[in-house]
């Protein structure tokens, strides 16, 4: 009861009346909601302009006729056709076909951990949800460590257990396993497993228990269950994690770095490497077409969800 | 008048590079035996000719794995984590010292490596590795003065002219780097592991930080261009990119006469390579003059191979501008920069002292 009367409409703190601007109460109320009014559309407006602003300088860059990255010295469509020319195969220039090679690399490896990922991810999350087990608490509260921990971390871990695991395996069983796409993909999955979780979960608690216990009262099992009714009611869910999951290890450097081998240089370890030399808009070109493609993605996904919710 | 000489110049240039890429124009052939076997190639991004590898794959049927790091301690620590397959490699000097040192490089064959007589002799032999036993130079640069002609009259020659300027001037985020040419104006050895020189460095460069406007994180060249500074201390790779960007005769790049700091990668074979012969191989290839020669028209680096140079098949321009290969009597003064692992933190607090005082 008393937390109902503190939310009304016409209590107001005592703290407030201390604040001398306004003349009277009335006058006062309506100058603090115009000032929220005018102070949520630039907070807004800002925010949107800090976001959005890099952005915009990067594509704006992606046309500069020049080497540099920062200095505008004219138009030019060059650098989208250095990477169209190398796509069809009309023109092979030697950085051009090493960076689109790394993007191949990179979302291999992205789409390959981010399945992985969202397999054994959701399937936690269902075993935390649904699961009456000893420890499963603190499997939960575990899940959320690796949010936190330090990309470093768990870099630096993943490798030092492959060092260890490989000599281990090499010396029993005599064979040559080594580092490549297989450690960079156990490692995305690694930190992948618990963002996927995390989101499936959410979702699993917005469901309504009563469908799954109707399910099975109408002679359903398990797998049935799961398929027909759990399923479909997670599924964007799903979809939201391995976008989650796709996108982290798309960009991940760290991680990456301390377990790549031969002939798996990503795009992010690319675009490292080229500060020796210099960074030419042509990353700029590359980094515009990623950012349409990923909007296209967006905006399908949003038109499926509207489709989805309005059924 | 001036620009449409450059014009001609660069379309010159563009011509002449060209022509120097078809793969009939090597001389070099593969030795036998080696079709069908890979090579695993671990370099920075864009360091190496547009046309190397694939001319490389063609002239010996074998495929090349290219994968790239961005620096030097980057290399350093997947190595020393294990090599993952990696045949050859190419870190800087000090780096290649500090392989050497931690056991992390197989030793070479120079009979496998015929071409290594094309190095001139001053780039043979160094402290860390005198007979060339691990590495083969690749290409170097330096570490100079880069002057914006339209607001800086007076012809720069001396570091001391740099430091006294009346001007704004930037500095490189570097720390062995700024704190090395303290102590060479002092005196001292420019890899001095004596924490009182290098004390007597740091007093040196704060009392002639009153013209520093920044202290650049490798963007010296964009603060020229943008005319933000008059006078940059930056790599001559950076300043000779900018030259030819501007299209303009408004800078000069210049190695003080009191010498300055220069730095080479090499070619390496990391401890465990799978294929060590392949490797050499490969160094004989690019020490093919004309290999070398594109090497340099494609990244504006210079080479240690004397033959590249005197082939001419790199561009009078090149050969001829200091910023890329500067004169015989600024090359008596130039110094490495040696690994002081040993002193290391002292040389980082020492910069941070001037980060502090001096300001980015």
């Amino acid at each position: 009861m008393a937390n109902k009367a503190l939310t009304g409409p016409f209590v107001r703190s005592p703290h407030t009346s201390e604040i001398s601007l306004p003349i009277n109460r009335h006058d006062r109320g309506r100058f603090l909601r115009g000032a929220a009014q005018v102070g949520y559309k630039a907070i807004a407006y800002g925010g949107m302009i800090f976001l959005w602003l890099p952005i915009v300088l990067l594509v704006v860059f992606s046309f500069n006729d020049s080497r540099a990255v920062n200095q505008w010295q004219g138009f030019t469509g060059q650098w989208y056709g250095n990477i169209f020319n190398n796509i069809i195969g009309t023109e092979a220039r030697f950085s051009t076909e090493l960076m689109l090679h790394a993007v191949g690399n990179s979302l291999f490896v992205s789409v390959v951990a981010g399945i992985i990922a969202t397999i054994i991810g959701t399937m936690v999350a269902l075993s935390l949800a649904r699961g009456h087990y000893p420890g499963r608490r603190l499997l939960d509260g575990l899940l959320y460590i690796p949010l936190v921990i330090p990309d470093i971390t768990q870099g630096v871990s993943l490798a030092m257990f492959f060092m260890i695991a490989f000599g281990f395996i090499n010396n029993l069983l005599g064979l040559g396993a080594n580092y490549g796409f297989g450690t960079i993909i156990v490692g995305h999955v690694a930190f992948n497993i618990s963002y996927v979780a995390v989101v499936v979960r959410a979702r699993l608690a917005h469901m309504n228990p009563r469908l799954e216990e109707a399910a099975y009262d109408l002679g359903a099992n398990g797998w049935q269950t799961f398929w027909r009714i759990t399923f479909p009611q997670i599924l964007p869910g799903i979809i939201a994690g391995w976008l989650l999951a796709f996108t982290l290890s798309l960009d991940d450097y760290v991680v990456t770095f301390f377990n790549n081998g031969v002939g798996t240089t990503t795009l992010s370890i690319f675009v490292y490497g080229m500060l020796k030399t210099s960074v030419t808009p042509e990353i700029n070109a590359l980094s515009t077409l990623m950012l349409v493609a990923s909007t296209v993605l967006v905006v399908i996904s949003l038109g499926m969800q509207s489709q989805f919710s309005k059924r | 008048m001036k620009k449409a000489l450059f014009a001609v110049l660069v379309a010159a240039l563009l011509v002449s590079t060209a022509a120097a890429q078809s793969i009939e124009d090597i001389a070099w052939t593969c030795p036998e035996g080696y079709e069908g076997q890979t090579l695993n190639v671990y370099n920075w991004a864009t360091y190496i000719g547009e046309d190397t590898v694939a001319n490389f794959e063609e002239l010996c049927g074998v495929t090349v794995t290219y994968d790239v790091f961005e620096s030097n301690e980057a290399v350093i620590a997947r190595l020393r984590q294990g090599n993952p397959g990696y045949d050859i490699t190419f870190p800087n000097e000090y780096a290649v010292s500090i392989m050497i040192r931690d056991g992390l490089l197989e030793t070479i064959n120079k009979d496998n490596i015929p071409n290594f007589a094309n190095v001139a002799e001053r780039w043979r032999g160094y402290d860390f590795d005198p007979e060339n036993e691990y590495g083969m130079p690749y290409l170097w640069g330096t570490t100079g003065v880069a002057v914006d002609l339209t607001s800086v009259e007076e012809p720069i020659t001396s570091w001391m002219q740099v430091f006294e300027l009346d001007g704004r001037v930037s500095w490189i985020d570097d720390t062995r780097t700024m704190l090395s040419l303290a102590l060479l104006m002092l005196g001292y050895d420019p890899n001095s592991m004596d924490a009182d020189e290098i004390a007597q460095g740091v007093d040196f460069l704060l009392e002639h930080g009153d013209n520093v406007v920044s202290i650049a994180d490798d963007d010296g060249d964009a603060l020229l261009a943008r005319g933000e500074v008059d006078i940059a201390l930056e790599y001559s790779g950076d300043i000779y990119q900018l030259m030819l960007d501007c299209e303009c005769e408004d800078y000069a790049y210049i190695i003080p006469e009191e010498g300055s700091i220069v730095d080479m990668t090499f070619m390496v074979v990391p401890v465990g390579a799978p294929n060590l012969a392949l490797a050499e191989v490969f160094m004989d290839y690019i020490l093919d003059p004309v290999v070398s020669a594109q090497i340099v028209n494609d990244t504006f680096y210079a080479t240690p191979n004397q033959a590249a140079i005197d082939s001419g098949l790199i561009p009078e321009e090149l050969v001829n501008n200091t910023a890329l290969f500067p004169s015989e009597e600024s090359l008596e003064n130039l110094y490495f920069l040696a690994d002081v692992t040993d002193v290391e933190q002292v040389y980082n607090d020492a910069w941070d002292e001037i980060l502090i005082f001096i300001g980015g």
